[in-house]
């Protein structure tokens, strides 16, 4: 898993088989410390339950379509968690 | 599997009900010397009982995790922090 902030929202009334009614958001990757990780990707919701500006862990690759089992759904990032607590310290 | 450091910890009270109670630790990855590779990093399973500061050995694939931990084989789970390193020994 990884850390990004969800930064949107993403609507695709046309979608691939499989793919209806997911939730779709915008997430920017983390670094570790939270500092800006990369490029926005656009990433299913596990969770169901995360919105704008939450800090999350998502998982990409072939685990990020499990969040979704039973479906099959061909996506490749998807939310795990809403963050709550996140500690940090490179130097421990 | 990857050498790493822990750096921090992530407690998320939403999340996918198969992680509800698992310790999940931010793990930078180091090279071998100890330094940082880069911002490389990964948020593990712990099942070791590593704690932050700690040298670690992190599998960071699907299958070998699953089967590690006894998961059922669509848990979607795939970064586990297996082992505590005591010593790297490299040229």
């Amino acid at each position: 898993m990884k850390l990004a902030r969800v930064i949107g929202t993403l609507v695709a009334t046309t979608k691939a088989e499989g793919m209806d009614g997911l939730k779709m958001l915008i997430i920017k990757p983390l670094n570790a410390d939270l500092s800006a990780g990369g490029d926005p990707i656009v990433a299913t919701d596990g969770s169901a339950q995360a919105g704008p500006d939450d800090l999350v862990t998502y998982e990409s690759s072939r685990e990020g379509a499990l969040l979704h089992h039973p479906r099959v759904v061909p996506v490749d990032a998807a939310i795990v968690g809403i963050v709550s607590q996140h500690s940090y310290d490179e130097d421990a | 599997m990857r050498i790493g450091k822990v750096c921090g910890t992530v407690v998320s009270t939403v999340q996918h009900e198969w992680y509800q109670g698992r310790k999940q630790l931010i793990v930078r990855y180091t090279n071998p010397d100890g330094s940082f590779d880069g911002n490389a990093y990964v948020v593990a399973v712990d099942v070791v009982g590593a704690g932050v500061g700690q040298r670690v050995l992190v599998e960071d694939e699907g299958n070998s995790a699953r089967q590690l931990l006894g998961a059922p084989k669509h848990t979607p789970v795939r970064s586990v922090v297996v082992g505590i390193v005591d010593r790297v020994d490299a040229g």
